[in-house]
């Protein structure tokens, strides 16, 4: 097994006539991926290679039996096809995209919550589960599948870590993305690594701003059984401003890499300095 | 992008939110006949994106044009929590019979909007008990409804007549993509009526695609000259007290090296990073040779550490973008202004390492590993201070 992402994820490309789209999608297909359709309003018959398009995702859906699909259309465009992804039943939608407004994810995420499928993103790297299958833009040659589970917002620490556990193998590495609003969370990702059989140890990235680390920090404390390692990144970052009083409020003291690092060290998650110390705590700990 | 005060008003003003009469001024003689036109007291208030001015000092009174004057002298140039004064408020003196705070904003964890009410508004609300406070998370499609916004209104004992205010607002943050709208304090005044004596709206970056009418609205160019010319060649650079200038791809990643190189200088003399710059996905030799010329243009940068993950571009295009950007930096001469040290994983990274190393440039290292490139650059820093 795997997290969100196997060997019989049948992926479908939104987007996948643009620059970006087309390079991913021959990315994900080299990568051993099945990408069965895409998705271009008013392309429906064209092909991109030998994948059929199509001009809607029902469509694709009803044709190919996809489960997955991958969003790549420029952000003016994104809330629609995110939520014809959704309105179509999709379980899973991965939303790489960069730069699509705040409003627009509190609407696609919600109308997911409500119909009980998955969000990954949006401005996120995607998820693979190496040597089975590879949705979104993750270099799929860094690292052989193995028993390590990964969740981060950012996309080159996940290659870094990636890069520096590579002997070990992961089962799934998933990017939740960076954006204030994201479909899937740090949590979401530890109970799914929490409840996968073939997942032995989770790496878990966090960074400044937010207090989702801390929220993480107590589940891992009340639901996760298997050992998790932490890093954080930005604690040289320079303190934001804060606007008016709301933020504080909401979020209290949490937000600084220190506040962190120190809610996970309670939780039991054992945290590295640096990428390599933290892969370096991994190794002792897969080692013991 | 966050307003100013006054900038919040207009939009209140836009969306049927009352306000006071107001015009901003950049001087002294500005605020006295911004006074006299409004007539009667008027109080002179510090525009700058920050809370806390009235406890800074950045609020006050005037019962005449003269007092105006003298009280903008006063306020014009102060440095309220690092945000130095450039014009002020002038707008009438409201009697204020009771302060609320009202905001809706984004709850980053709910992945939602926020309401937050109080009865115990103004300059303490942060230190007002808890149970004071109303929090109602607000569903997007279904909204701020009027019966909603009433039963939130009577929940924070406020005056029933705040409730318009709400929905106003609720349509406000919708229709200008704010991500944060706060009134505090929203006053009840003598004569009954509701009036907004502040405003902090942050509008959505992303959303300026579909908002030409916030051109205007935008921000002044960064007062550093380097972020100001960072910006426009689209890097995301950050001016930091250090000397070790760093350059790398992915937010994430490039906040890291910071901390690794800080770690690495506390053996080096206390060295630390002298900015952030994320060159983002690709690394050509045109976005080296710009992201060098603007670390190498700070003077307190005493080494250069460039940390790319090779993921979508190969290592072997940025060492390519590196040595192309060297010689154009050095007009094929000699070395640069300080040392370069260059880190590379990932894809191609064997041929990117290979390739700087044959071209054997003066002044230019590679490193194996993160940890040992931050060593690197931070004993260099040290060495090469003045
Ligand atoms: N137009 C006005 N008329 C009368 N009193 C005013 C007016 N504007 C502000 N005040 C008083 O000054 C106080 C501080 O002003 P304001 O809230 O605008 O600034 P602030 O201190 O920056 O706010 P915050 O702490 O919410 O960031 C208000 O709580 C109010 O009592
Ligand atoms: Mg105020």
């Amino acid at each position: 097994m795997a997290i969100f992402l196997t060997e019989h994820s049948r992926i479908l490309v939104q987007g996948i006539t643009g620059t970006e789209g087309a390079r991913h999608t021959r990315r994900m297909v080299a990568a051993g991926s099945t990408v069965v359709a895409g998705v271009v309003p008013n392309r429906d018959g064209q092909r991109l290679d030998d994948i059929p398009i199509f001009g809607d995702v029902a469509s694709a859906v009803a044709a190919t039996g996809a489960d997955v699909s991958v969003v790549f259309v420029p952000p003016r465009f994104a809330k629609a096809a995110v939520l014809e992804a959704v309105d179509a039943s999709v379980p899973l939608t991965v939303v790489v995209t960069e730069g699509i407004p705040v409003h627009d994810s509190v609407e696609f995420v919600a109308r997911a919550r409500a119909a009980g499928v998955r969000i990954i993103g949006p401005n996120c790297p995607g998820l693979i589960s190496p040597g089975q299958s590879n949705a979104g833009i993750i270099p799929a040659d860094i690292a052989k599948r193995g028993r390590i589970g990964l969740v981060s917002k950012s996309g080159t620490l996940t290659y870094q870590l990636m890069h520096e556990l590579r002997d070990f193998g992961f089962t799934s590495c998933v990017g939740i993305g960076g954006d204030p609003v994201a479909g899937t969370s740090h949590i979401d990702c530890l109970a799914a690594f929490e409840a996968d059989p073939e997942t032995d140890a989770i790496v878990l990235i966090g960074e400044i701003g937010g207090d989702a680390e801390e929220r993480a920090a107590a589940f891992v404390r009340d639901h996760v059984t298997k050992p998790v390692v932490g890093y954080v990144a930005g604690f040289t970052a320079p303190p934001g401003r804060t606007m008016g009083h709301a933020g504080a409020i909401v979020s209290g003291s949490s937000g600084t890499a220190a506040a962190k690092k120190s809610a996970l060290e309670a939780a039991g998650v054992a945290v590295g300095t640096t990428p390599t110390e933290t892969a370096q705590l991994m190794r002792d700990l897969l080692a013991s | 992008m966050d307003l100013f005060e006054h900038q919040a008003h207009d939009l209140f003003a836009l969306h049927d939110i009352p306000t006071g009469r107001r015009r901003v001024a950049l001087t002294p003689a500005e605020a006295a006949a911004a006074a006299a036109a409004i007539g009667g007291k008027v109080v002179i208030k510090a525009q700058v994106k920050t809370g806390g001015r009235g406890k800074a000092g950045g609020v006050r009174l005037a019962s005449s044009p003269d007092e105006a004057a003298h009280a903008a002298e006063r306020i014009l140039g102060m440095d309220i929590h690092g945000h130095t004064v450039h014009s002020v408020l002038v707008t009438d003196a409201s009697e204020i019979v009771a302060e609320y705070y009202v905001a809706l904003l984004l709850d980053r964890a709910a992945g939602g909007f926020l309401a937050l009410l109080s009865g115990a508004g103004g300059m303490d609300i942060e230190s007002a008990p808890p149970e004071l406070l109303v929090r109602a998370p607000l569903d997007i499609d279904g909204g701020l409804t009027d019966g909603l916004a009433l039963s939130l209104c009577a929940d924070a004992g406020l005056p029933s007549e705040v409730a318009p205010v709400l929905t106003a607002l609720w349509r406000l943050l919708r229709a200008e993509d704010a991500t944060l709208v706060e009134i505090n304090p929203l006053a009840l005044l003598a004569d009954g009526t509701i009036r907004a004596l502040d405003g902090k709206i942050t509008l959505d970056d992303n959303a300026s695609f579909r908002h030409p009418q916030h051109a205007g609205l935008a921000a002044a160019a960064p007062a550093d000259p380097r972020e100001a010319a960072a910006a426009r060649k689209h890097l995301n650079y950050v001016k930091l007290d250090g000397s070790v200038g760093v350059i790398g791809n992915g937010a994430g990643l490039v906040m890291s090296t910071l901390d690794v190189v800080a770690a690495a200088g506390e053996a080096h003399g206390g060295v630390t990073p002298a900015n952030f710059l994320d060159i983002g996905g690709g690394a050509s030799a045109r976005v080296m040779a710009d992201s060098l010329e603007i670390v190498l243009a700070d003077p307190d940068v005493t080494a250069v550490l460039v940390n790319v993950f090779g993921g979508i571009t190969a290592c072997d295009a940025v060492a390519d973008g590196i040595l192309q950007a060297y010689w154009q930096l050095t007009d094929g001469g000699g070395p640069l202004r300080a040392p370069l040290i260059v880190r590379m994983d990932g894809n191609n990274a064997e041929k990117g390492r290979r390739m700087l190393v044959a071209a054997a440039l003066p002044g230019v290292l590679t490193a194996e590993t993160m940890d040992g490139a931050a060593t690197l650059a931070a004993a260099m820093a040290r060495q090469e201070a003045p």
